[in-house]
């Protein structure tokens, strides 16, 4: 494609003007790109002017510069964390050797299948929000589900950078296919199953980006220990921009608490019939939300027992959340692991080998993180003078992965039988109903400043710019 | 419009643990690690934190862009910041102790920020002058440092005397370190703490200017004090002055930065310099005085008046090449606090002393102002500036604020 001027278009640090094989496999696709963005990305949003925020270096003031851009037409650039020359593999039976710079021969088959599981999640998250922009809750709002979409598309192209770069053939054949599979598709889904769900409302999509996304800081987060740098730098690089998403749902879950919290002041109620007719989500539908949103995700580590977690880990490819902040081996050999089993209807701690528990070791470190989080919200219940404090549920709750899948247990812990739970699901899943009565609420609100009844205001915009700011121009 | 701030004011930077998602971008970003965190909060530390403003566009929250003008003995400690759920409310202070706006690398739509930002009340520009060069911040960060080499250091004050301040240049061979007067850079000193974490920086304004101590040449020169004794009196060898005044010819040193983006010269012809200074607050005075005498023949320069204080004569950083300056060139303000047999003088003293040519600058609209030097001096200018000025002070002061046209660098 004769039309891109590199450097302008795509800005990177990957010397890609200089590189004519990684041109050439770009110029192949990125028009493939541009056409599943026009098919699949934000639902008639391609001509609308969005304050959006782009990267255009590594440096600190370099990857934040705002300016109104027509979705289409962002740079989508390729952007490496810097290169430290020292680096070396820091765990594993590699450790203490050089990082590689090329991918070993005998790692291939996993590295890639890493990258391309990874790289599927980005696209499909874009395909499941695409609806979302039509019941925008306010035009700060919808600018922030337009940089997370745009910047999702930007980790695409990483990882399809590395594909490309590094994998020849059949890497440009996994970049093909990543624009090719479709969430929620009978025939060709995506590979992960939460990232073939529906994101029907904002209130889901709260929940995805304050939940999943985080599974993609904790995955990243294990990617940026890698033995194979170009992963290492790539991935490090994309967790600046996932912490926005994470301040997307984080904030916007609590500003729908903080909302409902006045509702239920000004109505003296905690009367879910009441406060739902007032236009606002009750708190028990919310928690209801919460429990979906953890269950699914923490599946998302995988299975609880894995010898492909092993593997990755003893060859150096994917490390633990902080591996250099750690102070074990980091070898693990000798090391053991608590993970949960069902025995005699109970559940029941075993010690298994920590190689094969290393999904669940990456697991309870996201489940602290995600509880933090939730501790967040419920100081704005606290604040409220509310009784009332929402919980994350028990890590058995409702699993569809590893040793838990189908096992029947409350969010409390205590192990179910089949009719007990079939009584009770109602008050811990978001049923039909629930689902029905937030897509009622979602009307679009696109005047500046204001914003829909059932959330409140953030407490201040974008960019030191003030809320009531044209975030979006609808041209 | 507040009163001019107390000598004794810290603009601390705070980050608000209601709003922040502990992400950890800022500790990741921050080039000279002032930022730390424990299970609860990020916090700041002010003893460190030089607000290069690095962490504010990476943070996806504007939890991290808080500032208070706080009395610097009552600044907010770590284990303060640790415990807090929310910001407390500003503390009432005859500083006016409003939020400070924090000073902004890119330009913004002015009305946006009018709107949004509280009124802003420290006393010195965040903008730089209108036609300021472009800087180049933040390249080296502590993690991946630059390499430089010592190709001199020289003693700038008379043998007999305590104070004992260097000149030392440091060469930076084939690697880009481009700086502007008026900047500063980071040192790491070798070694570790007491916990076995390396040290942190020490920042040291640059003393040469942009084209090099040698012109032509990829070096640059630092005033550095050797530190014996702290504020108040007691011995302390100065880690990193000790350090820095100690290196012989060919040791190398490693260095972050370059910092600072508001205190920066003028570029365009006839704008006038009033530099006030003290000590080794003359490092950047005298790399903006000898990029205007390098470029002498060029007549383009405007008038430059110097304000220096000392103890003594013998105690003043460049004193044998500032007094061979063409007296057409420069208007030289010596003032002496422990000069036997004389009275007892401060920058201040002479500023009043030469009110009307003072006056008559400061109507200039291309008169820009530098203070640097000492914390304890900032007030005491500000007072004298009113002083020469009278009753449009206020108003002008605001419009020396908003027009990038008073700096004020003092530690």
């Amino acid at each position: 494609m004769s039309g891109i001027n590199y450097s302008e278009k795509i800005p990177n640090n990957v010397n890609l003007s200089g590189d004519r094989a990684l041109q050439r496999a770009l110029e192949h696709w990125q028009p493939n790109y541009l056409q599943w963005w026009q098919d699949m990305g934000p639902d008639g949003s391609h001509n609308f002017d969005v304050y959006l925020r782009t990267a255009v270096s590594v440096e600190p003031d370099g990857w934040a510069h705002f300016g109104h851009v027509k979705m289409p037409d962002y740079r989508w650039g390729i952007f490496l964390a810097p290169q430290d020359g020292q680096r070396k593999i820091h765990f594993g039976e590699n450790m203490g050797r050089e990082v590689w710079q090329d991918v070993p021969g005998e790692h291939r088959a996993n590295l890639r299948r890493i990258i391309v599981t990874q790289g599927d999640t980005e696209p499909a998250s874009i395909e499941q929000q695409r609806h979302l922009g039509l019941t925008a809750p306010s035009q700060y709002d919808l600018r922030n589900l337009f940089q997370i979409n745009v910047e999702e598309g930007r980790h695409l192209w990483a990882m399809v950078y590395l594909l490309h770069r590094y994998f020849g053939r059949d890497g440009r054949e996994e970049a093909d296919a990543l624009l090719e599979r479709r969430s929620g598709d009978t025939d060709n889904p995506r590979i992960l199953g939460a990232f073939n769900e529906r994101t029907p409302d904002w209130l889901a999509f709260y929940m995805f980006t304050y939940f999943t996304d985080r599974d993609g800081k904790f995955q990243l987060c294990a990617l940026a220990e890698s033995g194979f740098d170009p992963l290492a730098r790539t991935t490090k690089f994309m967790l600046t921009e996932e912490a926005h998403h994470m301040f997307v749902g984080e904030s916007g879950v609590s500003r729908v608490i903080q909302r409902t919290c006045e509702v239920m002041n000004q109505l003296k109620t905690d009367d879910p019939a009441t406060i739902r007719a007032a236009g606002v989500i009750d708190l028990p539908t919310i928690q209801r939300y919460l429990n979906f949103h953890y269950s699914v995700t923490i599946d998302l580590f995988g299975a609880d027992q894995s010898s492909n977690a092993a593997i990755f880990y003893g060859a150096g490819l994917k490390g633990r959340f902080e591996e250099g902040k750690r102070t074990d081996d980091h070898q693990l050999k000798n090391d053991t692991y608590r993970v949960l089993q069902v025995q005699d209807a109970k559940l029941v701690e075993v010690e298994v080998p920590m190689l094969n528990a290393l999904n669940e070791v990456l697991r309870d470190d996201f489940i602290r993180d995600s509880v933090a989080g939730v501790g967040r919200w419920n100081k704005v219940i606290e604040k409220a003078g509310i009784p009332v404090r929402l919980t994350v549920p028990h890590k058995a709750f409702n699993r569809q992965i590893g040793t838990l899948a189908g096992v029947r247990v409350s969010p409390q812990g205590e192990v179910l039988g089949d009719a007990q739970w079939k009584a009770n699901v109602d008050r811990w899943l978001p049923t039909p109903e629930d689902r029905a009565f937030v897509a009622s609420l979602m009307g679009r609100v696109a005047e500046p400043g204001k914003f829909a009844n059932w959330i409140a205001p953030p407490v201040m915009g974008i960019n030191r710019n003030p809320v009531q700011f044209e975030y979006v121009r609808f041209n | 419009m507040s009163a001019p701030l107390p000598a004794e004011v810290l603009k601390q930077h705070l980050i608000d643990p209601e709003i922040c998602i502990r992400c950890n971008t800022c500790e990741e970003t921050c080039p000279v690690d002032a930022i730390t965190h424990d299970g609860r909060n990020y916090v700041v530390d002010p003893a460190i934190c030089n607000g290069c403003m690095a962490c504010i566009p990476p943070c996806p929250t504007g939890s991290i862009d808080n500032w208070r003008l706080m009395p610097r003995e009552e600044a907010y400690s770590l284990q303060d910041q640790f415990s807090w759920d929310e910001l407390p409310l500003e503390k009432p202070s005859s500083t006016g102790g409003e939020a400070v706006a924090a000073p902004l690398q890119n330009s913004r739509d002015a009305s946006a920020r009018a709107a949004q930002a509280p009124a802003f009340t420290a006393p010195g520009s965040v903008l730089p002058p209108w036609s300021a060069a472009h800087p180049y911040v933040n390249l080296y960060a502590p993690k991946a440092p630059i390499t430089a080499t010592v190709v001199g250091n020289y003693r700038v004050t008379d043998a007999q005397m305590g104070s004992d301040v260097h000149h030392i240049v440091l060469d930076f061979g084939k690697l880009f370190f481009p700086v502007l007067e008026g900047q500063s850079l980071g040192i790491l000193p070798p070694g570790a703490d007491a916990q076995g974490r390396a040290h942190f920086a020490r920042q040291y304004s640059i003393a040469s200017p942009r084209d090099g101590e040698r012109p032509g040449y990829n070096n640059l020169s630092l005033t550095v004090k050797r530190v014996t004794e702290d504020y108040d009196g007691k011995p302390l060898n100065g880690l990193c002055s000790n350090y820095l005044c100690d290196l012989s010819k060919g040791d190398t040193v490693q260095v972050i930065g370059p910092f600072g983006n508001s205190f920066l010269m003028p570029n365009h012809a006839r704008a006038n310099l009033v530099m006030i200074c003290t000590g080794t607050g003359s490092a950047p005075m005298r790399a903006m005085t000898e990029h205007c005498r390098r470029r002498i023949a060029q007549d383009v320069n405007g008038k430059l008046m110097l304000f220096f204080g000392a103890r003594t004569e013998r105690e003043l950083p460049y004193f044998g090449p500032l007094m061979k300056l063409p007296r057409d060139f420069i208007d030289i303000n010596l003032a002496l606090s422990r000069e036997p047999d004389q009275p007892k003088r401060y920058v201040q003293d002479a500023l009043r002393e030469r009110a009307t040519d003072v006056a008559a600058l400061l109507a200039d609209e291309n008169t820009y102002i530098y203070v640097c030097g000492l914390k304890g001096m900032e007030e005491g200018v500000l007072l004298a500036l009113r002083e020469v000025v009278g009753a449009g002070w206020d108003a002008l002061h605001a419009q020396l604020r908003e027009q990038g046209r008073l700096h004020l660098e003092t530690y």
